[in-house]
């Protein structure tokens, strides 16, 4: 999660739900390709023609909020999107997102400030999000050091799979 | 300092303490997937190199989305959970023996107070009207319980929501959520615990209360508890599947806010298009005319929903232009609702009886929306193309409102059926 991450943002509102981030007539696939084709189609058709690999989604409040489908992650990571900026997360997909390496990024000011089209380069390290259209930077909220653990562990599939095989040689 | 239900059931499941803002590794009594959620999971489930399920008696899938099988992908998807279900001997239930997943489960006795309760569907949060911590997570996430047993939660504030004075015949506990959802909105309990309080609750059937819990996920809460009492102690001696220690607050427990709804003055509610704290009189939408009308899912498709459901349309015909998808949320309730003669009341009123399935609810099968058309839904999302295509519309309703829709073919405030007599 720790590499550096540069793409044109694509902007949304506050309370973007998993319904219009992948429709449910699209889960009959977990298929990271396949879902990303009709990511946010419901909302913008024709969005994933639109965009190229690495752009960044900017949210407002609520990003991720409805059902649990971890579906939604996978189409922003099978659509090429690099990662979501949002003033805030669902909480659902906030931990879906972190579980399945899309990386996500806290920022009320950066979530109000950036404007559809803008350049913004993230390093993930340092957690700092530049708009290199507009000259400005922010820092982002950092995560609790547990899921800081989790995230450089790899995610939570690598976790429990260290957790496993500790557990196999007690 | 006093904990809340939820800081109490998450310190009795874990060594760590159960602060607010703490991360706690809490053991899970039980997990969950459905056909969706089940195969991305099974995935990640290899992929952690995990052989077994923790405990093949607290770990379930359940087919109720785009079951009975709507396509072939969907029948390879279900397929997919079928095999992992039976190669692990855990739980599993058939299509005609199952039902919406947070219907049935309780029904079985398989989420019980004190528990905690993770499921790969956001209306895991039903749950916690036993006084259990149910919650929905992803399919990883529920991949690392069936692993281990275990997960990690954040120790959540709570919110006290206390509803008040004496409830009116036609009010529900759809209604009673949906003011709640008008007041604090989609994200008023983002990270956050609600625990329902006030004397509104103590006539209110457990059926209405499981509406209450399911909607908790649409104020962004984690969780939507009621606190144990005779009823919900009754209803889970009768069903448990296993034992069961019942977890209260502390007298002096710390809320971090509190919401009083006053349900006295209360009238029929809908929430309108495309957000479910889009929430209004359902008098104030008399003018609009509806295609559609769905009874059933996880927040609205139990006995007294079918009940409440017969009782408006005992004698009467849905109107012309409306169809009605009547959907019993389980086998339990689709057998019981027959035995009572409701289905024969559905029937001979024109309305369609559909097998137990999610069904129209996330726009799966079984009544997909048009562009342009209306429907009045006892589910509990209004999102843009929810339930068909992104120009139609739902309004979600108790189940009076729905039925009184139907027979009129616009949006009606139940009351007004009763002035007709
Ligand atoms: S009935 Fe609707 S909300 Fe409930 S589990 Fe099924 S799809 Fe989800």
């Amino acid at each position: 999660m720790n590499r550096m991450i540069r793409g044109k943002a694509w902007t949304f509102g506050n309370d973007i739900d998993t319904d219009v981030i992948i429709p449910a007539r699209y889960l009959v696939t977990n298929d990271e390709k396949e879902l990303g084709k009709h990511c946010m189609e419901d909302i913008d058709p024709g969005f994933t023609k639109k965009i190229d690999n690495g752009d960044v989604i900017v949210g407002g409040e609520n990003f991720g909020c409805g059902s649990s489908r971890e579906h939604a992650p996978i189409a922003f990571k099978g659509a090429g999107i690099s990662c979501v900026i949002a003033s805030s997360f669902a909480r659902i997909f906030f931990r879906n997102a972190i579980n399945i390496g899309l990386p996500i990024f806290v920022c009320p000011e950066a979530a109000r400030e950036i404007i559809q089209g803008d350049i913004i380069s993230v390093d993930p390290s340092k957690g700092t999000i530049t708009n290199e259209t507009r000259d400005r930077e922010y820092s982002t909220s950092p995560f609790p050091p547990f899921l800081q653990q989790l995230i450089a562990t790899g995610g939570l599939t690598a976790y429990v799979r260290e957790k496993i095989q500790h557990k196999g040689k007690d | 300092m006093g904990k809340t239900l939820a800081q109490a059931i998450i310190e009795a499941h874990s060594d760590d303490k159960a602060d607010i803002g703490n991360i706690c590794q809490v053991k899970v009594d039980f997990a969950f997937a459905n056909d969706i959620t089940a195969p991305p999971a099974i995935r990640s489930f290899r992929d952690m190199g995990a052989e077994k399920v923790f405990d093949s008696e607290r770990c379930a899938i359940l087919p109720d989305h785009f079951t009975p099988n709507k396509d072939i992908a969907s029948a390879q998807q279900a397929m997919e959970g079928r095999k992992f279900a039976r190669e692990q001997q855990m739980l599993y239930w058939e299509v005609g023996r199952v039902g919406v997943e947070h219907a049935f489960l309780p029904e079985k006795g398989y989420i019980l107070p004190g528990d905690i309760v993770m499921g790969a569907d956001s209306h895991t949060c039903t749950g916690g009207t036993l006084g259990a911590f149910s919650t929905g997570v992803g399919s990883t996430d529920l991949a690392a319980v069936w692993a281990t047993g275990e997960s990690w939660l954040m120790v959540p504030p709570t919110i006290k929501v206390i509803f008040h004075g004496e409830r009116p015949e036609w009010i529900t506990g759809k209604d009673m959520v949906l003011a709640l959802l008008g007041k604090i909105g989609v994200q008023g309990a983002r990270y956050k615990a609600l625990e329902f309080h006030g004397e509104a609750l103590g006539n209110l059937p457990l059926d209405d209360r499981f509406s209450i819990s399911n909607m908790a996920v649409e104020t962004g809460a984690k969780a939507g508890l009621f606190v144990p009492d005779a009823k919900i102690l009754t209803y889970a001696e009768k069903r448990a599947s296993r034992s069961f220690n019942p977890i209260y607050p502390d007298q002096d427990a710390q809320y971090e806010q509190i919401v009083e709804i006053d349900v006295e003055s209360m009238e029929p509610l809908v929430a309108a298009p495309h957000l479910p704290s889009n929430v209004h009189r359902a008098k104030e939408f008399s003018q609009v005319e509806i295609d559609q009308v769905f009874i059933g899912s996880c927040t609205n498709g139990r006995l007294r929903d079918i009940e409440m459901a017969a009782s408006i349309l005992k004698g009467r015909k849905i109107h012309e232009r409306v169809r009605c998808m009547i959907i019993p949320a389980s086998y339990e309730v689709y057998s019981e609702a027959m035995k009572r003669g409701y289905l024969e009341i559905f029937a001979s009123a024109g309305a369609a009886i559909c097998t137990p399935t999610c069904g129209p609810c996330l726009g799966g099968h079984m009544g997909i929306l048009a562009a342009g058309e209306k429907c009045v839904s006892t589910s509990n999302r209004n999102f843009i193309g929810r339930m068909g295509h992104t120009e139609s519309e739902v309004y979600l309703s108790s189940p009076l409102v729905a039925a009184a829709s139907a027979v009129t073919g616009r949006i009606t405030d139940p009351r007004e059926m009763e002035e007709q007599e």
